[in-house]
């Protein structure tokens, strides 16, 4: 499949340290998201979608990407041990990995900030969106 | 019994209440934080890849440290703990890891396997200390106040790696809650995610979220709800507007049943 | 000098496609002693076999190899035809050149030059090969079935119908098992209890059969035709003799509150009991776990209401020794803990139940009396949602679940879609599953009946999350459509959660002490998946039920009847020929250590003071060991654990181990 950000599933694979092929398609993981109606692609099927190497629509795929919580609650509740959030994070890295991708810039944050904002929330937020 | 305690960016900021009351509750219930010297971020949200190695070595440092003066590493904040758990477990079980953060880390002359026992304040309380003695220590019992315990996702989740607790149905605060002589709320909403970091993204999510639980928690009867975590603390404050449920960390709590609550 | 014949099986494809047998056949010809060597497409076909005869009279060959598949699968075949001519069956050899060779291997030149080695070594060993007679055993012509369910007792009535004696041991106070538990069976909808009572009371009512209630197997010692066992009949402090069943000092007992497990602890029971109406034995049994008089010294009343003074309070748990020739284990199955699911909120919620649970509720002789009622305020629910593979096809380390299909889930989700809709037609039903899983006769289109006749909603997708809401009563059920991909919210009355089954948690220690394998799961293991499903490796304990892995009634009642048969064919005989491949001591180098003994695991090795002559004229006492030969199973620990090498197995002698080992090595 041609590729616009030249990214192999199996780069995702490897970065996830996830085998998709181990998903048995019982939908526990989507069932168990709290993000799902924020989600365009769900996380059943960022499983599915790597599997067949459909990595560019889940890259550009902001509505995606971003909105996961890192809950694990798809991670604890799959029943073939896929982790499903490992995948979201790993098409999320190759993302921000690209030059100028970054979701979250310095810029953006005093907008941000309110008086009872935990450190925690900027540094998991910086974590999560930028490079 | 003496720990080495990760406190977290937090702690020494927004979340000064949680260290500070957790820190007199230890001294009134006879434990010890050594707080480690010079200790670094956790970043946060642990790194859910096999690829970046940096990231994770400000928690093997403190773990090192930890494993250098004999003593179990202790956290208060869930973020910290979930992100230095699961890290240790990389450094116990995954080669790759383990070998990369090594050679990082072989120019501060440490070499480190996962061999420290990282614990939750929780755990101490409930496994060390025991229940028990909490409730013998308790000097105002908190006689008929209704409290939901929160979760969240990070003290529980990935369960095989935490370990603390059922992750579907945990009592470990539950149990505090009623050896502080209060009554404990269940409700299932307390371990769904209260949309965490995503404040920055979208504020409406963890409001949607928020509700969803701040609601189960008072139909289910409860007055107020504890968590140990300063996002979730952040995000079921700002969002609880409404709900009549009153938000506090563990510790706040824990503080003024020992009667050891003062004024910060 | 021996002459040895070299047989080499194609076995189709299955070896001749990754080792060259031609090659191997060519190469026993110049191994000592070989003077014939051939291959053949199917050796343990009929004209195989012939092959083997003629050659065997032919070349006058005192020694075969045949190179096959394991010695398991037809060891026993290749012994049959040589001996068919007059040769010791002891003197052929197989070298298992398909499991351990051509199956394991892709590359045929490696497949070759391993099957030649494995060639080489067995005609090392067949050269040291000495005839061997094997022995003769009794038979003890009794059966002891394990387990009083719909397995134990088909079993059980089988075996008696041949004219044998049955004891039946069950854990229960009551035999009938789970079948006595269900409400209807599928997918006749036939009234389960309708059906099993009958059988239990047969089983009651039969001369050849005993059942031995309220007990547990304690220790099973001994060998097929000759097990001794021990049970431990527990106090059930009513005399089970006088007792009459009538039932009267159940109605007086006033400890109520104990939980029913007859009804899955959804409703209580007096602290003395019948577990239900139609139990076999009819008798009572008081629970010593609630018993005020036994515990406190206080009551007595169920004493002094009784007409035949059936109660004893001083009742003892007593141990009794039996003797048997065979054994079926029928040990059953449970529903698994699913407190590591709670996502459900099974553990939060009265009204997310199991699905045997379920059957409780739903049947007549249930809590509520066969009115569907959910069990916390008691309303008929109108919205239920049931939750298929809870805690079944879930990998080990998630959350320690089952990895195997519990088979039964989605048959008895449909029947009770069905049934709830025929008693209700207004509820509204989903049924969220992975697959529906159907093969069985008429199995399939009863599914589609639940779906086109009875309008239940068939989800594919999952349940992520189940809230229950104090202020409604409603449990609200997080779901995810897969088809539709979208998230769904169904504010249900009640859940019922296909939970996964498991083995008896006895298994595992019946298994050890019956020195039968079992699988990770805790299944007890057959000794051929295929062509043995019935039988246990070990030989005279044969298997009916759940216990072997998941199966539905008709199933198990199948499986129980093939392993009566099993049993029949065992006690049908006078005796039993031994395996002569057993332990012997060689008496002058024994030095009388009792290591020996220390390590048999059948208790075969016992000592005795013997007189040797020495040098001189002069004669010496010393202990020496010595192996009952009916029961050593020629295991070899002993062989390997005499630091003399005094003991030696008949069969797979050290020198004939060595030869093999030398021969692949040097």
């Amino acid at each position: 499949m041609a590729s616009n950000y030249d990214v192999t599933k199996e780069e995702i694979e490897e970065i996830a340290g996830v085998n998709p092929l181990r998903c048995m398609r019982c939908g526990r993981c989507s069932a168990a998201c709290p993000s799902f109606d924020n989600m365009k692609y769900h996380p059943h099927q960022f499983v599915a979608m790597v599997e067949n190497g459909e990595i560019d629509a889940l890259m550009e795929s902001e509505s995606s990407i971003y909105k996961c919580m890192s809950c694990m609650a798809c991670i604890e509740r799959c029943p073939r041990q896929v982790q499903p959030a490992r995948l979201i994070e790993a098409v999320r890295l190759a993302v921000v990995r690209k030059q100028g991708q970054n979701h979250l810039t310095p810029d953006d944050i005093p907008a941000l900030l309110d008086p009872d904002l935990p450190q925690q929330a900027l540094v998991s937020a910086y974590r999560k969106f930028t490079k | 019994m003496v720990y080495s305690y990760f406190p977290g960016c937090t702690l020494k900021n927004k979340a000064k209440d949680l260290d500070a009351y957790g820190r007199r509750s230890a001294e009134a219930l006879g434990f010890t934080l050594e707080e480690i010297p010079e200790w670094q971020c956790c970043g946060g949200v642990y790194p859910m890849n096999k690829d970046e190695i940096a990231v994770r070595l400000s928690s093997v440092r403190a773990l090192a440290y930890a494993k250098d003066h004999d003593q179990e590493l202790i956290t208060m904040c869930s973020a910290c703990h979930n992100v230095i758990k699961q890290v240790n477990n990389d450094m116990a079980h995954d080669e790759y890891i383990s070998e990369h953060a090594n050679n990082y880390m072989k120019s501060e002359g440490v070499e480190y396997h996962g061999e420290t026992k990282v614990v939750h304040y929780l755990e101490v309380l409930r496994d060390e200390i025991g229940y028990d003695k909490v409730k013998e220590a308790v000097r105002n019992p908190l006689k008929g106040k209704k409290i939901g315990a929160y979760y969240g996702c990070l003290l529980l989740r990935p369960s095989d790696v935490m370990a603390m607790d059922n992750a579907e149905n945990p009592s470990i605060i539950e149990d505090l809650i009623k050896a502080m002589g209060a009554d404990p709320i269940v409700y299932a909403q307390r371990n769904e995610c209260c949309g965490g970091y995503l404040t920055l993204e979208d504020k409406a999510i963890p409001e949607k979220r928020v509700k969803t639980i701040l609601q189960n928690a008072k139909e289910q009867g409860a007055e107020m709800v504890i968590t140990a975590c300063p996002l979730c603390y952040y995000n079921l404050k700002k969002h609880a507007e409404g709900t009549g449920v009153e938000v506090k960390y563990f510790t706040e709590v824990l503080a003024d049943a020992l009667g050891v609550k003062e004024e910060n | 000098m021996q002459r040895i014949g070299v047989f080499v099986c194609h076995c189709g494809t299955n070896i001749a496609a990754t080792v060259d047998v031609e090659a191997v056949a060519e190469a026993a010809k110049s191994v000592p002693g070989v003077v014939f060597s051939a291959d053949y497409p199917y050796m343990c076909s009929e004209s195989g076999q012939d092959l083997v005869k003629e050659s065997v009279q032919k070349y006058n060959l005192t020694n075969v190899v045949i190179c096959s598949c394991s010695p398991r699968m037809h060891e026993k075949t290749f012994r049959k035809a040589v001996e068919s001519i007059g040769m010791n069956p002891y003197m052929l050899e197989i070298a298992n050149i398909r499991e351990q060779c051509s199956w394991v291997h892709k590359d045929k030149e490696e497949g070759t030059e391993k099957a030649i080695m494995l060639m080489k070594a067995a005609c090392a060993k067949a050269t040291l090969n000495t005839p061997l007679t094997p022995g003769m055993l009794p038979v003890t012509k009794r059966a002891l079935v394990i387990g009083g369910g719909i397995a134990g007792m088909q079993a059980a009535l089988d075996i008696a119908e041949a004219g044998y004696e049955v004891d039946i041991v069950e854990q229960k106070p009551t035999i009938g098992g789970k079948m006595a538990q269900l409400d209807k069976t599928f997918p006749t909808l036939d009234c389960s209890s309708c059906i099993v009572t009958p059988k239990m009371v047969d089983v009651g009512q039969n001369d050849k059969i005993r059942i031995l209630s309220y007990s547990d197997v304690e220790e099973v010692k001994g060998y097929i035709g000759n097990f001794d066992v021990k049970i431990k009949r527990k106090a059930r402090y009513v005399d089970e003799d006088k007792c009459t069943g009538c039932g009267l000092c159940t109605e007086k007992c006033p400890m109520k509150k104990v939980p029913n497990e007859w009804n899955l602890e959804l409703d209580t029971r007096s602290c003395v009991y019948i577990p239900f109406a139609q139990a076999v034995p009819k008798v009572a049994t008081i629970d010593p776990r609630y018993c005020l008089k036994l515990n406190k010294g206080t009551c007595g009343i169920c004493s002094k209401v009784c007409g035949v003074g059936a109660i004893n309070y001083e009742a003892k748990d007593e141990i009794i020794e039996e003797k048997y020739g065979a054994i079926v284990a029928a040990t059953g199955f449970e529903i698994a803990d699913i407190s590591r699911y709670d996502e459900y909120a099974y553990g939060q919620s009265p009204d997310v139940v199991t699905s045997l649970e379920y059957e409780r509720l739903m049947s007549a002789a249930g809590p509520f009396g066969g009115h569907l009622l959910r069990p916390s305020d008691h309303k008929e629910p109108k919205k239920i949602v049931f939750v298929q593979c809870v805690g079944s096809r879930e990998e080990e380390s998630c959350k320690g679940g089952k990895e195997y299909c519990s088979k039964v889930c989605c048959m008895y989700t449909a029947k009770h879609a069905i049934l709830t809709k025929d008693h209700y037609p207004d509820t509204d039903i989903y049924v969220f599953y992975i697959d529906v899983r159907t093969p069985g006769k008429l199995f399939d289109e009863f599914y589609r009946r639940a779906v086109e006749q009875y309008g239940v909603h068939y989800i594919k997708g999952a349940v992520g999350k189940v809230t229950p809401h104090k202020e409604t009563g409603k449990l609200e059920v997080q779901g995810y459509d897969m088809i539709l991909n979208e998230q769904m919210h169904i504010d249900a009355d009640m859940v019922v959660l296909a939970a996964a089954v498991e083995p008896s948690h006895t298994a595992r220690r019946m298994a050890t002490m019956l020195t039968a394998p079992m699988d990770n799961n805790d299944f007890f293991t057959e000794a051929h998946a295929k062509l043995r499903p019935v039988e246990s490796a070990t030989a005279g304990v044969f298997l009916a039920g759940m216990c072997q892995g998941p199966k539905d009634i008709p199933e198990t009642v199948s499986q129980a009847s093939a392993a009566a048969a099993k049993v029949i064919g065992v006690l049908a005989k006078d005796q039993l020929v031994g395996n002569p491949c057993i332990a012997h001591p060689d008496e002058l180098m024994c030095n009388g250590c009792s290591q020996c003994a220390g390590v048999c695991p059948y208790g075969a090795i016992t000592y005795v003071e013997k007189e040797f002559r020495m040098p001189n004229r002069t004669t010496k006492m010393r202990r020496v060991a010595q192996v009952n030969e009916a029961v050593c199973q020629g295991c070899g620990a002993c062989t390997v654990t005499c630091p003399s090498g005094a003991m030696d197995l008949r069969g797979f002698s050290n020198n004939e181990i060595m030869a093999e080992v030398d021969a692949l090595c040097l």
